[in-house]
């Protein structure tokens, strides 16, 4: 295929959207290439969800240290940590995996392109698109992934020693001795957690009023309350004036009467913002709103033969949205029968800070908002004797029925292992199911999904245990 | 089991005649073919022929009598076996009982333990579905096809009187979903087959009406009249029909037929509309193109001769469907096609027994007609309408001879089914018809 030009299909970015998108474009018999500048696997793979995963769970281990005589384990020594170890280590899962989806694209019969990509002109139904290292690609359709980056915030700037981004903040050389953390959203929370249990002093701020604006008002409190038992300060409702840089560190300031937080470092953990820019969308009908590219639910743009999808369309900037809207992107495309758009609510997001959170569908507050009149279920995991097996108790699921058709509106978990629990409601609610299903349906015993089953009864006054 | 039989209709309009005379007497055996009444409209006299065999238990309602609506049930035939006498005290219209086992209901919030009936394995178990999806939810043994719909949507549509059968789903492989049920309930007009109609407002009788020139007077439309015209209209007005005739040699049939009731174990008694059925039905497995509807983007290719059949009720005409008749065999065709008449004609149809369908089979045979062509019965693609069985002078080799001849049209609907297709259809029924052993297979 060397030097092979003309293809049905030319994906830009090689994120979990765009290179999901050429594998599945592979499996219809498009011909498909990729584009990926930098890694294979894009953010998420090399600098997101997953050697993000990798810190996790070396804090979640460092952690565990802490509990062991509650288990009547004596660990005797001092406990330290090897810090360049674990970012080695996190970097060394990043990398297998990159490799593992270059193999894949290998042995889909993907072409690579190792370049920065530009839309072309459209040519008698055509795209061109111009690799930067030289070389024009044409393509009947092109589909733009190149995701997002850090949002910055006017007048601060993250100079990547004292005042880091994600990118920074993952792969620290040396630990600090206080944080402050701007932002409460995933990564955020995430990274507070991270470094709250690798020893460090960390201030959570948050805009809003309350921390993990999107998840429901309980969930966050109960967040909240963990984090604030384990020693975390936060701080809601505090809006950034600024971030002072000084000898020994940073001091951000707040509007209104909010006193000032002294740290060693501060990550910016404020959103993300659509990568639109140099990819030849002027003079396009590609529209660009509030940093992200507009499409319909096919990611289909206002310019013939041009869709966009994942993080570069909007939020929720979440790589298992990115995949899917690849997938229904291509197999449209396609003629492909049985596509369906992504519904509302339909993508779970998941939080992997301790205590973890995971949803799916609306808040509480947002099932009001629409008018529903609702059931609302709730079962600690005090309660479940998997969870008090497990010393790891804490923790909250709360499912949300609409009262008249008995439809799951949402769920809402927070708690050990939640995140993998979450796609059971997932798929209850892809298969509509009702609260019926759900109460007929056996969950094995013990196992922390009892709670999702109790949770369901719950909202109908039948929970057993609790 | 006792045979009703009810007052025809001699012409779609007909909604009342006069029974003129009966050609039979109470204890006669009747052959199905037999001539055993004669009705008289203000347009014309017909003859009513038997469609069963068995003996003439009771005439219900006696030779003169005017104004005997459609439907009315006029006699009773005892079948073989069966007492006259049993036959002739039945109650009017009785239902069959169903053996029902001696469990009272207790009035406690426990209901007493019910006997508990062996199901083979391979049945698939009732599952205890939501009160408010009971209705939608097809029953365990039912012979309607497993509808795949999602228990919201299940449920909502239970909620708001929905036919989930007339709905076309959205999902994945056509499944029901919510967005579906609640797009239904949004439509302006339900899209489902004529609902029965409650109560038509009796007829207005040439013969009791002043006889003044120009007379006329106006009857309310019933919900059902207001359907099939809404529905035949679209029919003709959409899908472009064309119409292919053939005719087919049925003396074969009509002895196998004998000998298969004369053999038959148990009651059940096939008639020729039974064969017909069956014969369409292995012509659509055959001829798989002839078993489609046309819905714009897509053409849906129905995977079984899931027949319609037409049968005129009182007010109207209903299509209760016989599902994948394809894997039914003669019998339980015939018990099928029976049962789905009589409650057809008692108005006990469930909705989901008559609506859907991949084809219809209209026979007015027993009316005499020697042929006709019918109007589609929309979304599907084809009807058959099949004509009485007569003899007719044949040509064979030269000479003249005599076979029953019935002679069938099939309406098919152009966007769907082309001239050759639907004309490869009509060969494959004609030779089943006509080589009756080989629809046996």
């Amino acid at each position: 295929m060397a030097g092979e030009t003309n293809f049905d299909l030319v994906v830009i970015g090689g994120g979990p959207g765009g290179y999901v998108a050429a594998i599945r474009a592979a499996q219809l018999k498009i011909k498909v290439a990729l584009v990926e500048r930098e890694h294979l696997g894009g953010i998420c793979l090399n600098w997101g969800c997953i050697p993000t995963k990798a810190l996790l769970r070396a804090a979640e281990l460092r952690h565990s240290i802490d509990e062991m005589k509650d288990f009547g384990i004596t660990v005797s020594g001092e406990v330290s940590i090897d810090l360049k170890a674990v970012v080695k280590r996190s970097r060394n899962v990043a990398g297998r995996l990159s490799t593992g989806v270059a193999h894949l694209l290998k042995k889909n019969k993907v072409t690579v392109f190792d370049d920065r990509a530009v839309l072309g002109k459209a040519v008698s139904g055509r795209r061109e698109v111009k690799l930067a290292g030289g070389g024009v690609l044409s393509a009947k359709h092109v589909i733009l992934a190149t995701g997002a980056r850090a949002r910055a915030l006017p007048g601060i700037e993250a100079d990547g020693s004292s005042i880091l981004t994600y990118r920074e903040a993952m792969v620290p050389e040396t630990m600090p001795k206080s944080l402050v953390i701007i932002g409460s959203g995933a990564i955020g929370s995430e990274f507070a957690s991270f470094y709250l249990d690798m020893g460090v002093e960390v201030t959570l701020i948050e805009a809003m009023d309350r921390i993990l604006p999107v998840e429901d008002a309980e969930i966050s409190d109960f967040v909240k309350k963990a984090f604030i038992k384990r020693g975390m300060k936060i701080i809601t409702g505090a809006r950034l004036a600024g971030i002072d840089k000084g000898k020994t560190g940073v001091t951000a300031r707040f509007e209104g009467g909010i006193a000032p937080v002294s740290a060693d470092r501060a990550i910016l953990a404020v959103g993300i913002t659509g990568n639109t820019e140099e990819l030849g969308l002027e003079g396009t009908k590609v529209t660009v709103d509030r940093g992200h590219i507009v499409t319909d639910q096919w990611g289909a743009t206002g310019e013939p033969g041009v869709y966009a999808i994942g993080d570069v369309t909007g939020p929720p900037w979440l790589a298992h949205k990115a995949s899917h809207e690849g997938i229904i992107c291509v197999e449209k495309l396609a003629g492909e029968p049985d596509v369906h758009a992504i519904g509302e609510g339909a993508v779970p997001g998941c939080t992997y800070c301790r205590p973890q959170v995971a949803s799916v569908g609306m808040t509480e507050a947002a099932a009001k908002d629409a008018g529903h009149d609702i059931r609302v279920g709730r079962f600690p995991m005090l309660a479940n004797g998997k969870a008090i097996a497990l010393g790891d108790d804490q923790g909250l699921i709360k499912t949300i029925f609409d009262k008249k058709t008995g439809e799951l509106l949402g769920a809402h978990m927070v708690g050990p292992e939640v995140t993998e629990l979450i796609q059971g409601y997932a798929v209850a609610r892809t298969l509509e199911a009702t609260e019926a299903e759900l109460m007929q349906t056996i969950f094995p015993h013990p196992t922390l999904s009892e709670a999702m089953h109790e949770s369901v009864l719950d909202a109908y006054g039948r929970a057993i245990h609790f | 089991m006792a045979i009703e039989i009810l007052m025809p209709a001699l012409s779609p309009t007909m909604e009342t005649g006069t029974l003129a005379t009966w050609n039979v007497a109470v204890g006669d055996a009747v052959r199905s073919g037999d001539v055993i009444a004669e009705i008289e409209t203000d347009k014309a006299t017909m003859e009513v022929e038997a469609v069963d065999d068995g003996v003439l238990a009771v005439i219900l309602v006696e030779a003169g009598s005017e104004n005997v609506a459609v439907g009315t049930p006029i006699a009773r035939l005892a079948e073989d076996g069966e007492a006259v006498d049993d036959v002739a005290s039945a109650p009017a219209a009785a239902a069959p009982s169903p053996p029902v086992a001696e469990a009272k209901v207790e009035s406690s919030a426990l209901a007493a333990p019910a006997p508990v009936v062996p199901t083979p394995a391979a049945a698939p178990e009732a599952v205890p579905a939501p009160a408010s999806a009971a209705a939608a939810a097809p029953g365990a043994g039912s012979d309607a096809p497993r509808l795949f719909a999602s228990p919201l949507a299940r449920r909502i549509a239970g909620d708001n009187n929905i036919d989930l059968a007339g709905l076309t789903g959205s999902g994945p492989h056509g499944r029901i979903l919510r967005r579906d049920v609640e797009a239904a309930m949004s439509a302006p007009a339900p899209a489902a087959a004529p609902a029965m109609a409650a109560g038509v407002t009796a007829a207005m009788t040439a013969a009791s009406a002043p006889a003044a020139p120009g007379a006329s007077s106006l009857e309310p439309n019933s919900q059902m009249r207001k359907i099939i015209a809404q529905r035949l209209q679209e029919s003709k007005a959409n899908a472009p029909h064309f119409y292919l005739t053939v005719d087919c040699e049925i003396d074969t049939l009509l002895a196998a037929r004998k000998v298969m009731n004369e053999q038959s174990p148990d009651d059940v008694k096939i008639s020729v509309n039974d064969l017909v059925i069956r014969a369409a039905a292995m012509a659509l497995v055959k001829v798989p193109k002839a078993n489609a509807s046309w819905e714009g983007d897509n053409t849906r290719l129905f995977h079984h001769a899931d027949i319609a059949m037409a049968v005129a009720v009182d007010g109207g005409l209903v299509t209760p469907v016989i599902w994948a008749a394809e894997q039914k065999g003669l019998a339980e065709i015939a018990a099928t096609s029976r049962d789905l008449a009589t409650r057809a004609r008692n108005g006990t149809l469930a909705p989901e027994e008559f609506a859907g369908g991949s084809f219809t089979i209209s026979n007015l045979g027993m009316f005499g007609i020697r042929e006709f062509a019918a109007v589609i019965n929309p979304p599907q693609g084809a009807i058959l309408a099949v004509g009485a069985g007569e003899e007719r002078p044949v040509v064979r080799n030269g000479q003249l001879a005599v076979a029953t001849v019935m002679t069938v049209t099939l309406s098919a609907d152009h966007r769907v089914v082309d001239g050759a297709v639907g004309a490869e259809w009509l060969q494959a029924f004609k030779g089943y018809i006509e080589a009756p052993v080989t629809m046996l297979l």
